[in-house]
């Protein structure tokens, strides 16, 4: 579904990723995990389309076509999502209306018929149920002064409504309750499916006890220094990022 | 002589005529009001554009167009499409004035409750001039304008409201204000007074508004006489024609505890002046403006507020923003006075700009004179372009990118207008803004937040 080689992007002439190689299939679920400032935002974003991210070499083929060509609203329409890291807050604009226009954008692309508000708010209670988030929160603007697990289950409904092929999850774990984390887990699980994909950049192996990984990988100054199975989050869990980002050090932390 | 003095000339000559002219039984101190109001007209003239208050603005053009007073009894033209600017599910008390004079036919005054006075300001003069002795010029600064004192001076109509001590009016008063063809080259200069004794409370919505698109100007005051803890909200809708001249003074003075919240909107006119003085004259009053321009091609408007921070305890709030595209150009220039005894005042400013284009031009000038030491008082001014991570944001999923201009541009106003109490009011504006700002896209679920 995703094939990423050798991708190489910069900030402000600056190189942050230094060569990204990694292969997602459907209905893989893939883990990328990595110390603060390795690049795991910027490869999330550079995968969405974000304009001050440079991307300097390689390549980005999703379902057959070159990603990196797409506007980033025709890479939503071709079902890529990405949920922030730090979602927007948008006053002034509310969260009900972002979702219909967004799932009417995406149903035109692929000539579904635009869903009525009846339909559309069925759909949208259902989802909401799932990631347990107020109702009224769909009626204020989008995600302004909703508190950080309001936010990122917000980014959760999303996804749940626009149901995408290729979610992206940026540190949607971060600084969650447990009870948010499971919601967020929820609505990741019930996504997963044979056509789907799903890539979750996190921190911490916490989340990976909610939804099982098939591959789990370690970016670290720009690229990608380790793969594994899920027992590799275990042992990160366990040692750090030190053995695998100073390999020639020879120590654990 | 300069084009000023010429144009001034002409004016003086015509308040000398209207002078002879003046309706016999007229109270004494009004033509002495007059009077005094030339002679300062006589002194000022038009602003000129090395004055401080003025150099974001040059009123030349209005001062060299030489418009003439439109007489009276072009109130009775026949109007059509009034329901065009009446708010849809509104209900409220309306008073209407066609090219500056009041039109009682076109009017609903039904139903006001005792106590509450509503009516035009010429027939006020005449059947209680000792209420209005008492209240009019009483707000107006000793040096005030040129275009205040040429409003006095020529003084004859417009909209006189009058709550007595404790009276509650429900539905809100729509004073709106048409210009029609009929008053090409003309000044409308309706002169407004409102007086809210102790504890009473009102909305009123002053509404400019231009039936067809002559060049014409409106030189427009109000005075507003908030007592002690009474409640004025007030709304100055400006939709004028796009040749039109718009010049508007609110002169406001509130009383111990009293309260006055404003909604300035602009949207119409080729030219806009407004000044908004409000002085907070005893202890704990508020006063809350809130300003929005929405403006295109070559539009010019000029928010100028002063808030007079007079006595302990008083409380401000603006917030301002202007959204302009084209060749537009918006000012907001906001004076904040703390007197040395107006202890634990409390004033807080906020103007914003977007800029839809690089021709577009937005000028913030904040002015706080603080000479008391114990008071919160701050700032804040922003001139720039649309939010690039919203626009991403939006973008992300999966509306296009004009959509997400579009739609951030109107949020962007929207801010503003949700503030609005008044919901009949709120939407209309907002879908008036919205087919414009957003093209004719569907908004009904936007209305939801
Ligand atoms: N918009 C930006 N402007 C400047 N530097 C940035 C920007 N985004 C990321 N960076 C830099 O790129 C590097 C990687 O950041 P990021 O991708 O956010 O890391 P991670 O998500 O792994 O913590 C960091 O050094 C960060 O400072
Ligand atoms: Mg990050």
């Amino acid at each position: 579904m995703l094939s990423i080689r050798n991708l190489q992007a910069s900030v402000n002439d600056e190189p942050i990723l230094k060569g990204i190689d990694l292969e997602v299939n459907a209905g893989e679920v893939h883990a990328i995990m990595g110390p603060n400032g390795s690049g795991k935002s910027t490869l999330a974003n550079v995968l969405a389309g974000r304009e001050n991210y440079t991307v300097t070499g390689g390549e980005v083929i999703y379902q057959g076509k070159d990603l990196l060509a797409l506007a980033p609203e025709d890479r939503a329409r071709e079902g890529v999502f990405l949920a922030f890291q730090y979602p927007v807050e948008i006053p002034g604009v509310s969260n009900i209306y972002l979702l219909k226009a967004a799932l009417n954008a995406i149903r035109k692309h692929r000539g579904e018929p635009e869903l009525d508000a009846i339909d559309f708010l069925e759909l949208v209670k259902g989802k909401i149920a799932l990631v347990e988030m107020r109702e009224e929160l769909l009626y204020r603007s989008v995600n302004e002064g909703f508190s950080g697990g309001e936010k990122k289950r917000n980014e959760i409904l999303q996804m749940a409504v626009l149901e995408p092929r290729l979610a992206i999850l940026d540190e949607t774990d971060s600084g969650l309750d447990i009870d948010a984390l499971q919601a967020v887990a929820s609505g990741v699980n019930a996504l997963r499916s044979q056509e789907r994909a799903i890539i979750l950049v996190t921190h911490y192996q916490r989340l990976l006890n909610y939804i099982e990984p098939d591959h789990v990988h370690v970016l670290a100054e720009g690229r990608i220094m380790k793969s594994g199975d899920k027992g590799l989050a275990h042992e990160l869990e366990r040692q750090g990022y030190g053995w695998i980002t100073q390999p020639a050090a020879g120590t654990s932390p | 002589m300069s084009q000023n003095s010429a144009t001034q000339q002409i004016y003086l000559e015509t308040i000398a005529a209207a002078g002879k002219r003046a309706p016999a039984g007229m109270p004494a101190w009004i033509s002495e009001l007059q009077a005094r109001a030339a002679s300062r007209f006589a002194e000022v003239g038009f602003p000129a554009a090395q004055q401080e208050e003025w150099k974001y603005t040059d009123v030349g053009p209005i001062a060299r167009a030489g418009f003439t007073p439109a007489p009276k009894g072009l109130n009775g033209v026949d109007i059509t499409g009034l329901e065009g600017f009446l708010f849809e599910d509104l209900s409220c008390h309306r008073l209407v004035f066609v090219n500056g004079y009041y039109a009682p036919a076109l009017s609903q005054l039904g139903g006001l409750p005792a106590g509450v006075t509503v009516s035009g300001l010429a027939d006020a003069l005449s059947e209680r001039p000792e209420t209005l002795e008492a209240y009019l010029g009483r707000c107006l600064p000793d040096a005030s304008h040129g275009f205040t004192a040429l409003n006095s001076a020529l003084l004859a109509d417009g909209a006189f409201v009058h709550l007595s001590r404790g009276v509650s009016l429900e539905q809100p008063i729509h004073i709106l204000y048409v210009t029609t063809d009929e008053a090409e080259a003309m000044l409308m200069q309706p002169r407004n007074l409102i007086v809210a004794e102790p504890g009473s409370q009102a909305t009123l919505i002053e509404h400019y508004v231009a039936n067809g698109e002559a060049a014409y100007w409106t030189n427009t005051l109000t005075e507003v006489v908030a007592e002690v803890s009474a409640s004025v909200t007030h709304y100055r809708l400006q939709e004028e024609g796009p040749r039109a001249f718009h010049v508007g003074g609110l002169h406001v003075n509130l009383d111990r505890d009293s309260r006055f919240t404003s909604h300035g909107i602009d949207l119409g006119g080729r030219l806009v002046r407004n000044d908004l003085r409000s002085v907070l004259d005893a202890e704990g009053a508020e006063c809350h403006l809130n300003g929005l321009s929405v403006l295109g091609g070559r539009q010019h408007v000029d928010n100028h507020t002063h808030i007079d921070h007079a006595s302990p305890r008083g409380t401000s709030r603006e917030f301002y923003k202007g959204i302009l595209d084209g060749r537009a150009r918006g000012v907001f220039h906001g004076r904040i006075v703390v007197h040395p005894h107006a202890q634990h005042s409390d004033a807080e400013q906020l103007n914003h700009n977007l800029l839809l284009s690089r021709d577009a031009e937005a000028d913030s000038k904040p002015q706080l004179e603080i000479y008391a030491d114990d008071v919160k008082c701050s700032h804040g001014a922003t001139v720039g372009q649309l939010d690039a991570d919203a626009l991403f944001y939006l973008r992300s999923r999966a509306m296009d990118e004009a959509a997400a201009r579009d739609l951030l541009t109107y949020a962007f106003a929207r801010d503003v207008l949700q503030r609005i109490g008044l919901e009949p009011v709120r939407l209309q504006l907002e879908r008036r803004l919205a087919r414009g700002l957003l093209h004719g896209r569907d908004t009904k679920e936007l209305e939801l937040a």
